[in-house]
Protein backbone atom coordinates (compact mmCIF):
# COMPACT_ATOMS: atom_id res chain seq x y z
CA UNK A 1 0.00 0.00 0.00
CA UNK A 2 1.40 3.23 -0.78
CA UNK A 3 1.21 6.52 0.63
CA UNK A 4 -1.89 8.09 -1.15
CA UNK A 5 -3.99 5.04 -0.49
CA UNK A 6 -2.76 5.09 3.58
CA UNK A 7 -4.09 8.63 3.42
CA UNK A 8 -7.07 7.56 1.34
CA UNK A 9 -7.88 5.07 3.89
CA UNK A 10 -7.17 6.42 6.93
CA UNK A 11 -9.76 9.41 5.95
CA UNK A 12 -12.46 6.67 4.68
CA UNK A 13 -12.29 5.22 7.90
CA UNK A 14 -12.21 8.45 9.79
CA UNK A 15 -15.54 9.02 7.68
CA UNK A 16 -16.96 5.47 8.86
CA UNK A 17 -16.04 6.23 12.62
CA UNK A 18 -17.54 9.25 12.81
CA UNK A 19 -20.53 8.53 11.25
CA UNK A 20 -21.30 5.20 12.88
CA UNK A 21 -22.46 6.67 16.45
CA UNK A 22 -26.00 7.35 13.80
CA UNK A 23 -25.98 3.82 12.88
CA UNK A 24 -25.51 2.64 16.86
CA UNK A 25 -28.58 5.06 17.03
CA UNK A 26 -31.42 3.28 15.32
CA UNK A 27 -34.51 1.56 16.71
CA UNK A 28 -35.13 -2.26 17.19
CA UNK A 29 -33.18 -4.16 14.06
CA UNK A 30 -35.89 -4.81 11.63
CA UNK A 31 -35.20 -5.83 8.12
CA UNK A 32 -37.36 -3.97 5.84
CA UNK A 33 -36.03 -6.30 2.97
CA UNK A 34 -35.46 -10.32 2.85
CA UNK A 35 -33.88 -11.25 -0.58
CA UNK A 36 -33.03 -14.99 -0.60
CA UNK A 37 -30.91 -16.84 -3.46
CA UNK A 38 -31.91 -13.91 -5.96
CA UNK A 39 -30.69 -14.70 -9.29
CA UNK A 40 -31.33 -12.00 -12.88
CA UNK A 41 -30.42 -12.72 -15.65
CA UNK A 42 -31.08 -10.71 -18.99
CA UNK A 43 -31.33 -13.35 -21.96
CA UNK A 44 -28.47 -15.21 -21.26
CA UNK A 45 -26.35 -13.01 -19.58
CA UNK A 46 -26.56 -13.73 -15.78
CA UNK A 47 -26.50 -10.25 -13.82
CA UNK A 48 -27.02 -11.76 -10.58
CA UNK A 49 -25.38 -14.70 -8.95
CA UNK A 50 -27.39 -16.22 -5.99
CA UNK A 51 -28.11 -13.30 -4.00
CA UNK A 52 -28.88 -13.36 0.06
CA UNK A 53 -29.39 -10.30 1.65
CA UNK A 54 -31.20 -8.38 4.44
CA UNK A 55 -31.69 -4.80 3.85
CA UNK A 56 -32.57 -2.29 7.47
CA UNK A 57 -35.38 -0.43 7.85
CA UNK A 58 -35.21 2.93 8.28
CA UNK A 59 -31.05 2.72 7.51
CA UNK A 60 -29.75 3.53 4.75
CA UNK A 61 -27.78 1.05 3.29
CA UNK A 62 -24.72 1.77 0.61
CA UNK A 63 -24.42 -0.55 -2.52
CA UNK A 64 -21.05 -0.08 -4.25
CA UNK A 65 -18.72 -2.07 -6.64
CA UNK A 66 -17.25 -1.49 -10.41
CA UNK A 67 -19.02 -0.63 -12.82
CA UNK A 68 -20.99 -3.56 -14.77
CA UNK A 69 -21.29 -5.49 -11.04
CA UNK A 70 -24.73 -5.79 -11.11
CA UNK A 71 -25.38 -2.90 -8.28
CA UNK A 72 -28.08 -1.18 -10.54
CA UNK A 73 -29.91 -4.15 -11.42
CA UNK A 74 -30.00 -5.63 -7.56
CA UNK A 75 -31.77 -1.67 -7.04
CA UNK A 76 -34.11 -2.69 -9.63
CA UNK A 77 -35.01 -5.82 -8.88
CA UNK A 78 -36.31 -4.13 -5.56
CA UNK A 79 -39.17 -2.68 -7.15
CA UNK A 80 -39.50 -5.01 -10.03
CA UNK A 81 -38.04 -1.81 -12.68
CA UNK A 82 -35.68 -4.68 -13.96
CA UNK A 83 -38.78 -6.40 -15.60
CA UNK A 84 -38.78 -3.18 -18.20
CA UNK A 85 -36.17 -5.13 -20.10
CA UNK A 86 -38.02 -7.52 -21.72
CA UNK A 87 -36.07 -10.58 -21.91
CA UNK A 88 -35.24 -10.54 -17.81
CA UNK A 89 -35.64 -13.55 -15.89
CA UNK A 90 -35.61 -13.77 -12.27
CA UNK A 91 -35.65 -16.63 -9.36
CA UNK A 92 -35.47 -16.16 -5.73
CA UNK A 93 -37.38 -14.21 -3.12
CA UNK A 94 -37.44 -10.98 -2.39
CA UNK A 95 -39.90 -10.12 0.40
CA UNK A 96 -40.62 -6.33 1.73
CA UNK A 97 -41.69 -6.12 5.81
CA UNK A 98 -42.55 -9.89 5.26
CA UNK A 99 -44.45 -9.92 2.21
CA UNK A 100 -43.44 -11.62 -1.36
CA UNK A 101 -43.08 -8.38 -3.90
CA UNK A 102 -42.98 -11.51 -6.42
CA UNK A 103 -46.05 -13.28 -5.30
CA UNK A 104 -48.43 -14.40 -8.54
CA UNK A 105 -50.50 -12.02 -7.06
CA UNK A 106 -48.92 -8.78 -6.36
CA UNK A 107 -48.80 -6.21 -9.19
CA UNK A 108 -45.61 -4.66 -9.71
CA UNK A 109 -47.46 -1.12 -9.97
CA UNK A 110 -48.36 -1.76 -6.63
CA UNK A 111 -44.72 -2.44 -5.65
CA UNK A 112 -43.63 0.63 -6.96
CA UNK A 113 -46.59 2.74 -4.88
CA UNK A 114 -44.81 1.22 -1.42
CA UNK A 115 -41.02 1.53 -3.12
CA UNK A 116 -39.76 4.81 -4.44
CA UNK A 117 -36.78 5.01 -6.76
CA UNK A 118 -34.75 8.36 -7.86
CA UNK A 119 -32.22 7.99 -10.98
CA UNK A 120 -29.00 9.14 -11.75
CA UNK A 121 -30.29 11.43 -14.16
CA UNK A 122 -32.74 14.22 -12.67
CA UNK A 123 -35.59 13.55 -14.71
CA UNK A 124 -38.45 16.10 -13.93
CA UNK A 125 -41.26 16.20 -16.80
CA UNK A 126 -40.90 19.15 -18.59
CA UNK A 127 -44.44 19.68 -19.22
CA UNK A 128 -45.34 20.11 -15.96
CA UNK A 129 -44.80 22.63 -13.29
CA UNK A 130 -42.80 21.98 -9.92
CA UNK A 131 -46.15 21.59 -8.02
CA UNK A 132 -48.10 19.29 -10.72
CA UNK A 133 -44.55 17.53 -10.85
CA UNK A 134 -44.85 16.60 -7.03
CA UNK A 135 -48.22 15.34 -6.91
CA UNK A 136 -48.44 13.81 -10.34
CA UNK A 137 -48.14 10.10 -9.18
CA UNK A 138 -51.20 11.11 -6.87
CA UNK A 139 -53.06 12.51 -9.67
CA UNK A 140 -52.55 10.02 -11.67
CA UNK A 141 -53.70 7.62 -9.51
CA UNK A 142 -56.95 8.99 -9.38
CA UNK A 143 -56.70 11.42 -6.34
CA UNK A 144 -58.50 14.54 -6.99
CA UNK A 145 -58.82 16.19 -3.36
CA UNK A 146 -57.62 19.73 -4.26
CA UNK A 147 -56.75 20.62 -0.10
CA UNK A 148 -54.91 16.83 0.23
CA UNK A 149 -53.12 17.16 -3.12
CA UNK A 150 -51.72 21.31 -1.75
CA UNK A 151 -50.75 19.49 1.49
CA UNK A 152 -49.04 16.84 0.48
CA UNK A 153 -47.42 19.45 -2.41
CA UNK A 154 -45.97 21.23 0.98
CA UNK A 155 -44.92 18.47 2.81
CA UNK A 156 -42.86 16.65 0.19
CA UNK A 157 -41.01 19.77 -0.43
CA UNK A 158 -40.51 20.55 2.82
CA UNK A 159 -39.51 16.81 3.09
CA UNK A 160 -36.84 17.19 0.20
CA UNK A 161 -35.23 20.32 1.82
CA UNK A 162 -36.57 22.78 -1.59
CA UNK A 163 -39.72 24.25 0.05
CA UNK A 164 -38.29 27.57 0.52
CA UNK A 165 -36.20 28.07 -2.74
CA UNK A 166 -39.63 27.10 -4.54
CA UNK A 167 -42.89 27.92 -2.50
CA UNK A 168 -42.84 31.38 -4.41
CA UNK A 169 -43.04 29.91 -7.87
CA UNK A 170 -44.72 26.33 -7.59
CA UNK A 171 -46.49 26.88 -10.85
CA UNK A 172 -43.40 27.83 -13.37
CA UNK A 173 -41.66 24.94 -14.90
CA UNK A 174 -40.31 22.43 -13.36
CA UNK A 175 -36.98 22.28 -15.91
CA UNK A 176 -36.34 26.07 -15.14
CA UNK A 177 -34.67 24.55 -11.39
CA UNK A 178 -30.90 23.73 -11.41
CA UNK A 179 -29.65 20.46 -11.41
CA UNK A 180 -29.48 20.14 -7.52
CA UNK A 181 -33.01 21.35 -7.42
CA UNK A 182 -34.38 19.16 -10.03
CA UNK A 183 -33.13 16.33 -8.33
CA UNK A 184 -34.31 17.40 -4.98
CA UNK A 185 -37.36 18.07 -6.89
CA UNK A 186 -37.49 14.10 -8.00
CA UNK A 187 -37.07 12.73 -4.28
CA UNK A 188 -40.20 14.87 -3.53
CA UNK A 189 -42.14 13.65 -6.27
CA UNK A 190 -41.27 10.30 -5.50
CA UNK A 191 -41.88 11.25 -1.29
CA UNK A 192 -45.52 12.11 -2.08
CA UNK A 193 -46.88 9.01 -2.94
CA UNK A 194 -45.71 7.91 0.65
CA UNK A 195 -43.85 4.66 -0.03
CA UNK A 196 -41.95 3.14 2.54
CA UNK A 197 -38.84 2.72 0.86
CA UNK A 198 -36.63 5.00 -1.07
CA UNK A 199 -33.99 3.33 -3.67
CA UNK A 200 -31.28 6.01 -4.90
CA UNK A 201 -29.56 4.98 -8.35
CA UNK A 202 -26.95 7.24 -8.06
CA UNK A 203 -28.42 10.01 -6.99
CA UNK A 204 -25.91 12.71 -6.84
CA UNK A 205 -23.31 11.39 -9.62
CA UNK A 206 -23.99 13.88 -11.66
CA UNK A 207 -24.15 17.19 -9.09
CA UNK A 208 -21.68 19.19 -8.32
CA UNK A 209 -20.31 19.24 -4.62
CA UNK A 210 -22.42 21.89 -2.97
CA UNK A 211 -25.65 20.11 -4.40
CA UNK A 212 -24.55 16.35 -3.46
CA UNK A 213 -23.94 17.79 0.14
CA UNK A 214 -27.18 18.91 0.09
CA UNK A 215 -28.64 15.34 -0.99
CA UNK A 216 -26.50 13.72 1.47
CA UNK A 217 -27.97 15.91 3.98
CA UNK A 218 -31.12 15.10 2.68
CA UNK A 219 -31.14 11.36 2.76
CA UNK A 220 -29.57 11.72 6.43
CA UNK A 221 -32.89 13.67 7.13
CA UNK A 222 -34.75 10.81 5.38
CA UNK A 223 -33.65 7.78 7.01
CA UNK A 224 -35.59 8.73 10.26
CA UNK A 225 -39.06 7.57 8.73
CA UNK A 226 -37.85 5.96 5.32
CA UNK A 227 -35.37 2.88 4.48
CA UNK A 228 -32.87 3.80 2.03
CA UNK A 229 -30.97 1.64 -0.59
CA UNK A 230 -28.34 3.78 -2.45
CA UNK A 231 -25.81 3.02 -5.18
CA UNK A 232 -22.90 5.00 -5.46
CA UNK A 233 -19.28 5.20 -6.65
CA UNK A 234 -18.16 7.52 -4.07
CA UNK A 235 -16.57 5.59 -1.41
CA UNK A 236 -17.21 8.86 0.67
CA UNK A 237 -20.30 9.67 -0.09
CA UNK A 238 -20.97 5.83 1.37
CA UNK A 239 -18.71 6.18 4.42
CA UNK A 240 -20.53 9.49 5.39
CA UNK A 241 -23.78 8.86 4.89
CA UNK A 242 -24.58 5.04 5.18
CA UNK A 243 -25.12 2.58 8.26
CA UNK A 244 -24.20 -0.91 5.94
CA UNK A 245 -22.40 -1.06 3.20
CA UNK A 246 -22.84 -4.29 0.42
CA UNK A 247 -19.99 -4.86 -1.71
CA UNK A 248 -20.93 -5.91 -5.14
CA UNK A 249 -18.39 -7.72 -7.87
CA UNK A 250 -19.21 -9.64 -10.86
CA UNK A 251 -22.38 -10.22 -9.91
CA UNK A 252 -22.05 -11.52 -6.55
CA UNK A 253 -22.58 -10.20 -2.93
CA UNK A 254 -19.19 -10.11 -1.88
CA UNK A 255 -19.63 -8.30 1.72
CA UNK A 256 -22.17 -6.83 3.56
CA UNK A 257 -21.55 -5.65 6.92
CA UNK A 258 -22.00 -2.48 9.24
CA UNK A 259 -20.25 0.65 7.04
CA UNK A 260 -17.51 1.03 10.16
CA UNK A 261 -16.54 -2.39 9.43
CA UNK A 262 -16.60 -2.31 5.63
CA UNK A 263 -14.42 0.63 5.79
CA UNK A 264 -12.29 0.21 8.70
CA UNK A 265 -11.60 -3.62 9.04
CA UNK A 266 -13.04 -5.26 5.89
CA UNK A 267 -13.11 -9.49 6.12
CA UNK A 268 -12.62 -10.60 2.30
CA UNK A 269 -9.21 -8.90 0.50
CA UNK A 270 -11.16 -7.61 -2.27
CA UNK A 271 -13.32 -5.60 -0.38
CA UNK A 272 -10.24 -3.79 1.26
CA UNK A 273 -8.78 -3.64 -2.43
CA UNK A 274 -11.61 -1.88 -3.71
CA UNK A 275 -12.69 0.47 -0.66
CA UNK A 276 -8.72 1.62 -0.99
CA UNK A 277 -9.37 2.46 -4.56
CA UNK A 278 -6.96 -0.64 -5.69
CA UNK A 279 -9.40 -1.60 -8.46
CA UNK A 280 -12.64 -1.44 -9.97
CA UNK B 1 5.17 23.45 -55.22
CA UNK B 2 3.44 23.34 -52.07
CA UNK B 3 1.99 26.83 -52.51
CA UNK B 4 0.33 25.61 -55.80
CA UNK B 5 -1.10 22.67 -54.28
CA UNK B 6 -2.99 24.71 -51.74
CA UNK B 7 -4.39 27.11 -53.92
CA UNK B 8 -5.47 23.93 -56.06
CA UNK B 9 -7.20 22.63 -52.68
CA UNK B 10 -8.55 25.81 -52.22
CA UNK B 11 -10.33 26.47 -55.56
CA UNK B 12 -11.60 22.83 -55.08
CA UNK B 13 -13.10 24.02 -52.05
CA UNK B 14 -14.94 27.76 -54.02
CA UNK B 15 -16.23 24.90 -56.47
CA UNK B 16 -17.71 22.11 -54.71
CA UNK B 17 -19.02 24.99 -52.46
CA UNK B 18 -20.76 26.64 -55.62
CA UNK B 19 -21.97 23.57 -57.24
CA UNK B 20 -23.82 22.41 -54.00
CA UNK B 21 -25.36 25.74 -53.74
CA UNK B 22 -26.22 25.51 -57.36
CA UNK B 23 -28.02 22.30 -56.42
CA UNK B 24 -29.80 23.74 -53.54
CA UNK B 25 -31.12 26.55 -55.55
CA UNK B 26 -32.50 24.31 -58.28
CA UNK B 27 -34.51 23.08 -55.27
CA UNK B 28 -35.96 26.69 -54.28
CA UNK B 29 -36.46 28.36 -57.87
CA UNK B 30 -38.78 25.91 -58.57
CA UNK B 31 -41.03 26.97 -55.70
CA UNK B 32 -40.70 30.65 -56.31
CA UNK B 33 -41.68 30.12 -60.03
CA UNK B 34 -44.68 27.73 -59.59
CA UNK B 35 -46.03 30.27 -56.74
CA UNK B 36 -45.61 33.65 -59.28
CA UNK B 37 -46.71 31.99 -62.11
CA UNK B 38 -50.27 30.66 -59.81
CA UNK B 39 -50.49 34.16 -58.28
CA UNK B 40 -49.84 36.01 -61.35
CA UNK B 41 -52.58 33.73 -63.43
CA UNK B 42 -54.96 33.17 -60.46
CA UNK B 43 -54.94 36.62 -58.28
CA UNK B 44 -57.44 38.07 -60.90
CA UNK B 45 -60.19 36.02 -60.25
CA UNK B 46 -60.21 35.74 -56.69
CA UNK B 47 -62.68 37.58 -55.45
CA UNK B 48 -65.58 37.41 -53.27
CA UNK B 49 -67.83 35.64 -55.37
CA UNK B 50 -65.32 33.04 -56.22
CA UNK B 51 -65.40 32.39 -52.60
CA UNK B 52 -69.50 32.01 -52.01
CA UNK B 53 -70.66 31.63 -55.64
CA UNK B 54 -71.76 28.16 -57.19
CA UNK B 55 -70.09 27.43 -60.46
CA UNK B 56 -71.57 29.51 -63.04
CA UNK B 57 -72.90 27.28 -66.09
CA UNK B 58 -70.97 27.59 -69.30
CA UNK B 59 -71.38 30.32 -71.54
CA UNK B 60 -72.39 32.52 -68.02
CA UNK B 61 -69.42 34.68 -66.68
CA UNK B 62 -68.59 34.77 -63.29
CA UNK B 63 -69.27 31.66 -60.50
CA UNK B 64 -67.00 30.90 -57.65
CA UNK B 65 -66.21 27.78 -56.03
CA UNK B 66 -67.42 27.88 -53.00
CA UNK B 67 -68.82 24.08 -52.83
CA UNK B 68 -65.53 23.24 -53.95
CA UNK B 69 -63.59 25.29 -51.22
CA UNK B 70 -66.42 23.63 -48.58
CA UNK B 71 -65.56 20.44 -49.87
CA UNK B 72 -62.08 20.34 -49.66
CA UNK B 73 -63.02 20.80 -46.00
CA UNK B 74 -65.69 18.61 -45.12
CA UNK B 75 -63.63 16.34 -46.96
CA UNK B 76 -60.30 16.49 -44.76
CA UNK B 77 -62.80 16.54 -41.54
CA UNK B 78 -63.60 13.27 -42.57
CA UNK B 79 -60.04 11.98 -43.40
CA UNK B 80 -59.23 13.90 -39.53
CA UNK B 81 -62.06 12.16 -38.17
CA UNK B 82 -61.32 8.70 -39.71
CA UNK B 83 -57.33 9.04 -40.22
CA UNK B 84 -56.04 9.99 -36.98
CA UNK B 85 -57.19 7.92 -33.85
CA UNK B 86 -56.05 5.11 -36.44
CA UNK B 87 -52.69 6.72 -37.25
CA UNK B 88 -52.04 7.88 -33.81
CA UNK B 89 -53.45 4.40 -31.86
CA UNK B 90 -51.16 2.43 -34.18
CA UNK B 91 -48.39 4.90 -33.89
CA UNK B 92 -48.58 4.88 -29.55
CA UNK B 93 -48.87 0.76 -30.13
CA UNK B 94 -45.77 0.88 -32.32
CA UNK B 95 -43.57 2.88 -30.29
CA UNK B 96 -44.75 1.79 -26.61
CA UNK B 97 -46.14 -1.60 -26.99
CA UNK B 98 -45.04 -3.75 -29.89
CA UNK B 99 -42.01 -6.42 -29.61
CA UNK B 100 -39.88 -5.46 -31.81
CA UNK B 101 -40.10 -8.51 -34.70
CA UNK B 102 -43.62 -6.82 -34.77
CA UNK B 103 -42.79 -3.37 -34.88
CA UNK B 104 -40.36 -4.44 -37.68
CA UNK B 105 -43.04 -5.16 -39.72
CA UNK B 106 -45.62 -3.25 -39.07
CA UNK B 107 -43.29 -0.50 -40.35
CA UNK B 108 -42.14 -2.11 -43.07
CA UNK B 109 -45.97 -2.54 -44.25
CA UNK B 110 -46.58 1.25 -43.14
CA UNK B 111 -43.44 2.30 -45.51
CA UNK B 112 -44.69 0.39 -48.45
CA UNK B 113 -48.16 1.99 -48.05
CA UNK B 114 -46.75 5.10 -47.73
CA UNK B 115 -45.09 4.14 -51.11
CA UNK B 116 -48.62 3.25 -52.85
CA UNK B 117 -49.39 5.66 -55.92
CA UNK B 118 -52.70 7.77 -54.45
CA UNK B 119 -54.64 6.57 -57.59
CA UNK B 120 -54.49 2.93 -56.09
CA UNK B 121 -56.26 3.56 -53.11
CA UNK B 122 -58.76 5.54 -55.04
CA UNK B 123 -59.36 2.68 -56.93
CA UNK B 124 -59.33 0.37 -53.97
CA UNK B 125 -62.11 2.60 -52.02
CA UNK B 126 -64.01 3.08 -55.25
CA UNK B 127 -64.26 -0.98 -55.42
CA UNK B 128 -64.93 -1.49 -51.26
CA UNK B 129 -67.40 1.57 -50.91
CA UNK B 130 -68.54 3.57 -54.04
CA UNK B 131 -69.59 0.47 -55.98
CA UNK B 132 -71.35 -1.29 -52.54
CA UNK B 133 -73.37 2.09 -51.63
CA UNK B 134 -73.75 2.39 -55.78
CA UNK B 135 -73.05 5.94 -55.60
CA UNK B 136 -69.78 8.31 -54.99
CA UNK B 137 -69.87 9.89 -51.96
CA UNK B 138 -68.32 12.59 -49.61
CA UNK B 139 -68.18 9.23 -47.33
CA UNK B 140 -65.91 7.53 -49.75
CA UNK B 141 -63.89 10.75 -50.43
CA UNK B 142 -63.50 11.14 -46.63
CA UNK B 143 -61.84 7.86 -46.32
CA UNK B 144 -59.61 7.27 -49.08
CA UNK B 145 -57.94 10.88 -47.87
CA UNK B 146 -58.03 8.80 -44.20
CA UNK B 147 -56.51 5.72 -45.79
CA UNK B 148 -53.75 7.65 -47.48
CA UNK B 149 -53.04 9.51 -44.18
CA UNK B 150 -53.04 6.77 -41.63
CA UNK B 151 -49.14 5.04 -42.32
CA UNK B 152 -47.95 8.63 -42.67
CA UNK B 153 -49.43 9.54 -39.45
CA UNK B 154 -48.31 6.26 -37.75
CA UNK B 155 -44.45 6.91 -38.40
CA UNK B 156 -44.58 10.05 -37.35
CA UNK B 157 -46.03 9.73 -33.93
CA UNK B 158 -43.78 6.77 -34.13
CA UNK B 159 -40.89 8.69 -34.39
CA UNK B 160 -41.63 11.45 -32.07
CA UNK B 161 -42.77 9.15 -29.44
CA UNK B 162 -39.51 7.74 -29.54
CA UNK B 163 -37.71 11.21 -29.29
CA UNK B 164 -39.00 11.37 -25.61
CA UNK B 165 -36.44 10.05 -23.00
CA UNK B 166 -36.50 6.71 -21.45
CA UNK B 167 -36.26 8.31 -18.38
CA UNK B 168 -39.32 9.95 -17.83
CA UNK B 169 -41.06 6.62 -18.94
CA UNK B 170 -39.19 4.95 -16.13
CA UNK B 171 -39.67 7.83 -13.51
CA UNK B 172 -43.47 7.51 -13.58
CA UNK B 173 -43.27 3.90 -14.10
CA UNK B 174 -41.13 3.73 -10.23
CA UNK B 175 -44.04 6.14 -8.90
CA UNK B 176 -46.58 3.46 -9.35
CA UNK B 177 -48.46 4.36 -12.59
CA UNK B 178 -49.64 2.30 -14.85
CA UNK B 179 -48.80 1.21 -17.91
CA UNK B 180 -51.10 2.89 -19.83
CA UNK B 181 -51.34 6.09 -17.40
CA UNK B 182 -47.55 6.57 -18.19
CA UNK B 183 -48.15 6.78 -21.68
CA UNK B 184 -51.25 8.67 -21.69
CA UNK B 185 -50.43 11.02 -19.15
CA UNK B 186 -46.99 11.50 -19.22
CA UNK B 187 -45.32 10.06 -22.67
CA UNK B 188 -47.76 11.65 -25.42
CA UNK B 189 -48.21 14.71 -23.24
CA UNK B 190 -44.20 15.50 -23.89
CA UNK B 191 -44.57 14.36 -27.68
CA UNK B 192 -47.97 16.38 -27.90
CA UNK B 193 -46.28 19.08 -30.53
CA UNK B 194 -44.03 16.72 -32.29
CA UNK B 195 -47.51 14.53 -33.24
CA UNK B 196 -49.96 17.29 -34.12
CA UNK B 197 -47.18 18.36 -36.51
CA UNK B 198 -47.38 15.11 -38.19
CA UNK B 199 -50.91 15.74 -38.39
CA UNK B 200 -51.29 18.57 -40.06
CA UNK B 201 -48.05 17.68 -42.42
CA UNK B 202 -50.57 14.65 -43.02
CA UNK B 203 -53.54 16.69 -43.93
CA UNK B 204 -51.21 19.24 -46.09
CA UNK B 205 -50.20 16.47 -48.01
CA UNK B 206 -54.17 15.03 -48.81
CA UNK B 207 -55.37 18.30 -49.18
CA UNK B 208 -53.80 18.66 -52.89
CA UNK B 209 -54.87 14.70 -53.51
CA UNK B 210 -57.19 14.36 -57.28
CA UNK B 211 -56.34 11.09 -58.60
CA UNK B 212 -58.22 9.01 -55.58
CA UNK B 213 -61.50 11.75 -55.31
CA UNK B 214 -61.92 10.82 -58.76
CA UNK B 215 -62.91 7.43 -58.20
CA UNK B 216 -64.60 8.55 -55.01
CA UNK B 217 -65.75 11.95 -53.93
CA UNK B 218 -65.97 12.43 -57.50
CA UNK B 219 -67.04 16.37 -57.34
CA UNK B 220 -69.96 17.83 -57.95
CA UNK B 221 -71.16 21.59 -59.62
CA UNK B 222 -73.50 22.10 -56.85
CA UNK B 223 -74.02 22.26 -52.99
CA UNK B 224 -73.63 18.40 -51.29
CA UNK B 225 -76.44 18.37 -49.07
CA UNK B 226 -75.61 14.73 -47.65
CA UNK B 227 -72.33 12.91 -47.42
CA UNK B 228 -74.09 9.72 -49.50
CA UNK B 229 -73.92 12.44 -52.26
CA UNK B 230 -71.19 12.84 -54.72
CA UNK B 231 -68.94 16.26 -53.10
CA UNK B 232 -66.67 18.65 -55.21
CA UNK B 233 -63.41 19.60 -53.79
CA UNK B 234 -60.73 22.06 -55.02
CA UNK B 235 -58.14 19.67 -56.83
CA UNK B 236 -61.31 17.94 -58.45
CA UNK B 237 -62.45 21.26 -59.92
CA UNK B 238 -59.53 22.58 -60.55
CA UNK B 239 -58.93 19.61 -62.54
CA UNK B 240 -62.52 19.96 -64.39
CA UNK B 241 -61.81 23.32 -65.13
CA UNK B 242 -58.12 23.03 -66.42
CA UNK B 243 -59.06 20.40 -68.71
CA UNK B 244 -61.92 22.28 -70.40
CA UNK B 245 -61.88 24.32 -73.83
CA UNK B 246 -63.37 27.68 -71.99
CA UNK B 247 -61.09 30.52 -71.14
CA UNK B 248 -63.82 31.74 -68.13
CA UNK B 249 -62.96 27.65 -66.41
CA UNK B 250 -59.18 28.33 -67.19
CA UNK B 251 -59.19 31.87 -64.89
CA UNK B 252 -60.77 30.34 -62.12
CA UNK B 253 -58.75 26.99 -62.08
CA UNK B 254 -55.38 29.34 -61.63
CA UNK B 255 -57.77 30.89 -59.06
CA UNK B 256 -58.46 27.19 -57.23
CA UNK B 257 -54.93 26.29 -57.33
CA UNK B 258 -53.56 29.65 -55.64
CA UNK B 259 -56.75 29.28 -53.09
CA UNK B 260 -55.24 25.55 -52.37
CA UNK B 261 -51.44 26.62 -52.48
CA UNK B 262 -52.51 29.03 -49.72
CA UNK B 263 -54.22 26.67 -48.15
CA UNK B 264 -51.74 23.99 -47.92
CA UNK B 265 -48.66 26.91 -47.35
CA UNK B 266 -50.96 27.99 -44.17
CA UNK B 267 -51.32 24.48 -42.93
CA UNK B 268 -46.98 24.68 -43.41
CA UNK B 269 -46.63 27.64 -41.64
CA UNK B 270 -49.09 26.87 -38.47
CA UNK B 271 -46.70 23.67 -38.34
CA UNK B 272 -43.51 26.22 -38.18
CA UNK B 273 -44.99 28.04 -35.39
CA UNK B 274 -46.03 25.20 -33.74
CA UNK B 275 -42.30 23.68 -33.69
CA UNK B 276 -40.43 26.51 -33.06
CA UNK B 277 -39.66 25.60 -29.52
CA UNK B 278 -40.34 22.15 -29.85
CA UNK B 279 -36.83 20.80 -28.49
CA UNK B 280 -36.91 23.19 -25.40
CA UNK B 281 -39.87 21.51 -24.91
CA UNK B 282 -39.86 17.82 -25.91
CA UNK B 283 -36.31 17.09 -24.97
Amino acid sequence: MNNSDTRAAASLSALAREAAPRAAAKGPAENAFRVENLEVAFGNHTVLKNISIGLRARAVTAIIGPSGCGKSTFLRSLNRMHELVPEAKMTGTIHLFGKNIYGSEIDPVVVRRRVGMVFQKSNPFPTMSIAENVTVGLRLNGMGDKSLLRERLETSLKMSALWDEVKDRLHAPAISLSGGQQQRLCIARALAVKPEVLLMDEPASALDPLATSKIEELILELKKEFTIVIVTHNMQQAARISDFTAFFYMGDLIEYDSTLKIFTNPSVKQTEDYVTGRFG
Amino acid sequence: MHENRHTFRKGVNVLMQVVTLLCALLVIVPLFLIFYHILKQGIGSVNLAFFTHLPAPVGETGGGMANAIAGTFVLLGLAALFGIPFGVFGGVYLAEYAAPRVAWWIRFVADILNGVPSIIWGMTVSALIVLRMKTFSAWAGGIVLAMIMVPLVLRTTEEVLALVPSGYREAALALGISRWRTIFSIVIRTALKGIITGLLLALARVAGETAPLLFTAFGNAFWTHHLSEPIAALPLQIFAYGISPYDDWHRQAWAGALVLLLLVVSINIAVRILTRDRFSKLV
